[in-house]
């Protein structure tokens, strides 16, 4: 645009509020040059400014004109319609935007360029290793399992690939049970089919759902509900291992005196399979279970309640009282839900990585979570907030898998090495998240600076 | 903050133990420097001191040098909405705390029609979730300029500026920044962002109208240049966007910018990058999907760097089930290790209870006590709440670990004296100490009815538990 017209203009002056000049119209073929290389300057105030200035000449000479006519008319007895309005415009509101420039640029000193500075990252070593514990046996090794899942060997805070290579990303493993529990709605819609047939309940988890490792719950050998004998109630796990080919976790009922018993049994009916017996505590009789596991040639689960010194100590108690290998031993140093003491848990993980990478030979074993503890919070399962004032919650079957997801990602980035879940959505989405950290998911978008600017 | 003893801050002050401070001793408030509730700025005499004696004044300057945190402060906003982020002086939360939570800004923007804008803008607003005796509420807002239009970027973010609140506005377009900052510079938003190409005009800005900058560049050479730049020039307000890439090796690759900027500025001593640091979960639209698994992934991509060092966010979805875990989440990592979150035990008297009202008991975990009291609260329970001291455990775990015991729970009964103020003798438990209920009976020689697992459904359990028949 090089030339502007009148008419032109004095619409580009109501905008700004400048009517003194409506209602007047110079008749003829009066155009104002603007130069082009203001025109090409995109700054639209730029070329504004530089017509204002061309229109202030003009409009100068005009008055001189005008003063003449308005002499002529009056001497003549004429009217004369806008003598007092021909003004110079108050073009100064106009360009003040432009004119500070530069101003600017002598006040505060604008750089030509950037200047040229390297960023060095800072490197963190640490001297201790994770020990790696491998879960089930495949043929080879003597059991039936199709494939293994192995643990630890990290060298670095997880995920933190460019500082170690982490040999193996964290599992995931599916929670099972011999009886009906009480689960959320979100969470129970999926195994609705299942629930009564563990080994159904298994297939469905690893095929379906992608799960690493199933973790069966003996809960009816509760003696305060079924009170299934040891005996009885291991047929379940051997069901389990004829269902599915992948490594198993075996857990009691958390009866303090009941639990080495059925502990004790399933670590005989597993033997070769390398199984995972869950749990060895302070408060029970540890050392029969610790036992258990190394007669049959199955790992410890040493799980103890959110406090770094008692997990050193069971750890301690389970190495070199009992003799289990630093190898066949993973931690549970006990999940807290998201909002519910999920900052202890995360502290207290943290800590026992850090100190185990440090060197602590008591703390250098794989963590392990009690994920599904997430749906304990009522954000997760709960249809509406308690609470009047709170805003509204939503529908809690999406608010519950997320809160899943949230509690498992937290504790992934404090060192868990496998994760006890039930959710398959959030299942699929924490290992969607674990796998991208740590590099075996490709991909990225055309633009990352496109929600800048995007519509909708 | 370089120094970690009270000791070391104890040297630069006067040792008078004058107290104008108010604390009684110099060294008392030189352990509140170190708790960084006070600066050394509140020491009245240091600071008379200053402006008379040079040598004092270096005194002060060298306190403040070595007090000062190792991430920088920055204030966005004005008045009591403003938000401090940034701030921060250690790299996981136990060798201290983390001091300014994550900001968390919802975007609109400047094409969005004007119901749209004002519904979501309201939404930010009005955001509230009870927690742990308080609300949990959102920032700040957004505003992009999709428009790339000065005058419509101007009228709507001074339609936003009405709401109150803190703002980023987004545009890299430095005309229609400049249009925006000439309404509302006073309200200090953040101005993002300065890149490798507008950055001379966003410089101007930043110093023109004293506002925050965010600069972006993805390349760590090239971010830390544009942040020397602006700290020559005389910008102290300054936010670091490494790029948040929302997938793949693009997050990976994200994951180890945040992490090393962080980790380079305080174990690395590097001041030139000690700038808080933005993460944009918004970024997690670019992905292909539908609402549900973006605004999934978004919540992903926040939780993920709320726990590994952004100080500030801009986020899209407003979905409670994408807020509501983040808020969450935010509140438990800043939430001070140092202080276990416990309240005063003893008897609270809720809606007026009479000799008729039922007595119930819980632990001191503030999460366990504020949960249970406004349950009790909001549904208009007339009772007593026994809170017994489990040391700010909650009820599963100090059952276990015998903190809430008979014998406490007895000793808490004949403190509080409720056998006078009640004219029967239930005591109602939480489901999950259930397995106490014959101890406490004889123990106490009350009756313990077993209430429901959750404090949200005593409502529901009155109604046919309650009066005892």
């Amino acid at each position: 645009m090089g030339k502007m017209s009148l008419e032109e203009f004095f619409q580009l002056l109501k905008k700004y509020d400048i009517d003194v000049l409506e209602g007047v119209t110079i008749e003829g073929d009066l155009e104002i040059e603007v130069e082009e290389t203001a025109a090409a300057d995109q700054s639209s105030l730029a070329y504004l400014y530089t017509v204002v200035q061309e229109v202030q000449k003009f409009l100068y000479y005009a008055n001189l004109a005008m003063g003449h006519l308005t002499n002529v008319s009056s001497l003549l007895g004429m009217p004369n319609p806008f003598a007092p309005q021909v003004q110079v415009p108050q073009v100064p509101q106009v360009p003040q935007a432009v004119q500070p420039e530069a101003v600017v640029e002598e006040k505060f000193k604008i750089p030509e360029k950037l200047v040229s500075a390297k960023f060095e990252p800072y490197k963190v070593e640490y001297p201790g290793k994770i020990n790696e514990v491998v879960l089930g046996a495949t043929k080879k090794d003597g059991g039936t399992r199709d494939k293994v899942v192995v643990l630890g060997g990290e060298k670095s805070l997880p995920f933190y690939l460019f500082d170690a290579d982490q040999p193996n990303l964290p599992a995931i493993a599916i929670d099972i049970f011999d009886r009906k529990p009480m689960l959320a709605k979100a969470v129970r819609e999926h195994y609705e089919d299942v629930l009564e047939d563990p080994a159904d309940w298994a297939r469905k988890a690893v095929k379906e759902y992608g799960a690493d490792l199933i973790t069966l719950h003996l809960i009816s050998t509760d003696p305060l509900l079924e009170d299934t004998p040891a005996s009885e109630a291991v047929k379940v796990l051997e069901d389990v291992l004829q269902a599915v080919k992948c490594p198993i976790i075996v857990g009691g009922s958390g009866n303090k005196e009941k639990d080495p018993e059925v502990l004790e049994k399933a670590a005989e009916v597993a033997e070769g399979e390398r199984i995972m017996l869950a749990s060895a505590t302070l408060d029970m009789d540890w050392e029969r279970i610790a036992n258990a596991a190394k007669n049959h040639g199955h790992v410890v689960l040493s799980w103890t309640q959110m406090d770094i010194n008692s997990q050193k100590t069971l750890n301690r108690y389970l190495l070199k009282r009992a003799g289990v290998s630093p190898n066949d031993i993973v931690m549970d140093p006990t999940t807290a839900a998201l909002g519910y003491g999920i900052d202890y848990a995360f502290t207290n993980m943290e800590r026992i990585r850090i100190s185990g990478l440090k060197g602590d030979s008591d703390l250098a074993f794989p963590i392990s979570s009690g994920t599904t503890n997430a749906w304990g919070a009522r954000e997760a399962w709960m249809k509406d907030s308690p609470i009047e004032e709170d805003s509204d919650w939503g529908p809690r079957e999406l608010r519950g898998p997320i809160w899943e997801i949230v509690t498992g990602l937290t504790l992934s980035l404090a060192g868990v090495d496998l994760f006890m879940m039930m959710h398959p959505g959030a299942v699929a989405v924490l290992k969607e998240v674990m796998y991208t950290l740590g590099g075996k998911i490709s991909g990225s978008v055309a633009d990352p600076g496109d929600w800048i600017v995007m519509e909708g | 903050m370089k120094v970690r003893s009270p000791l070391e801050v104890y040297k630069f002050l006067p040792q008078t133990n004058c107290g104008e401070c108010g604390f009684d001793t110099c060294m008392s408030f030189a352990a509140h420097i170190i708790d960084r509730s006070v600066k050394p700025e509140n020491c009245p005499p240091l600071i008379r001191d200053a402006e008379k004696d040079a040598k004092i004044k270096k005194k002060l300057e060298q306190l403040q040098a070595l007090t000062s945190p190792e991430i920088a402060e920055v204030v966005i906003g004005v008045g009591d909405s403003a938000v401090k982020i940034g701030g921060e002086d250690v790299i996981h939360r136990h060798e201290m705390t983390y001091f300014n939570p994550t900001a968390f800004f919802y975007d609109v923007w400047d094409t969005m029609s004007e119901k749209d804008l004002e519904e979501k803008c309201r939404k930010v607003v009005e955001f509230r979730k009870f927690y742990v005796g308080k609300f949990l509420t959102l920032d700040g807002i957004a505003v992009r300029c999709t428009s790339n239009n000065p005058d419509t970027y101007k009228s709507v973010v001074e339609k936003v500026a009405s709401y109150g609140k803190p703002m980023v506005l987004v545009a890299l377009n430095p005309d229609c920044m400049r249009a925006a900052l000439e309404s509302v510079a006073d309200k200090r938003p953040l101005i993002y962002a300065a890149t490798e190409s507008n950055w001379k005009e966003f410089l101007k800005l930043a110093l023109e109208f004293n506002v925050p900058v965010a600069i972006r560049a993805k390349d760590l050479d090239t971010l830390k240049s544009l942040a020397v730049t602006f700290k020559e020039a005389g910008v102290k307000d300054i936010v670091l966007d490494p790029v948040t890439e929302p997938l793949g090796e693009g997050l990976k690759g994200t994951f180890e910018r945040v992490v090393n900027l962080r980790r380079t500025a305080i174990l690395g001593e590097d001041k030139d990058i000690a700038f808080p640091i933005m993460v944009t979960p918004i970024s997690a639209w670019l992905i292909e999907g539908d609402e549900v698994e973006k605004a999934y992934w978004e919540t992903v991509l926040g939780s993920m760097f709320i726990v590994k060092y952004a100080d500030i966010m801009i986020f899209r979805s407003l979905e409670p089930y994408s807020v509501i875990p983040t808020v969450t989440l935010r509140f438990n990592i800043y939430t001070d290790p140092r202080t276990p979150v416990q309240v005063d035990p003893g008897l609270r008297e809720i809606n007026n209870p009479t000799p008729d009202s039922p007595v119930f008991i819980t632990t001191n975990f503030a999460l366990t006590y504020y949960t249970v009291e406004s349950d009790l609260t909001s549904a208009g329970i007339s009772c007593y709440l026994l809170v017994l001291n489990t040391e700010g455990l909650g009820v599963e775990v100090s059952v276990a670990g015998g903190q809430f015991t008979a014998g406490k729970v007895k000793e808490l009964m004949e403190e509080t004296k409720i056998a006078e103020k009640v004219n029967h003798k239930y005591l109602v438990i939480p489901g999950l100490a259930a397995r106490l209920q014959g101890a406490i009976e004889d123990e106490t020689g009350w009756t313990v009815k077993v209430g429901p697992m959750d404090s949200g459904r005593i409502k529901g359990w009155l109604e046919t538990n309650w009066p005892p028949k």
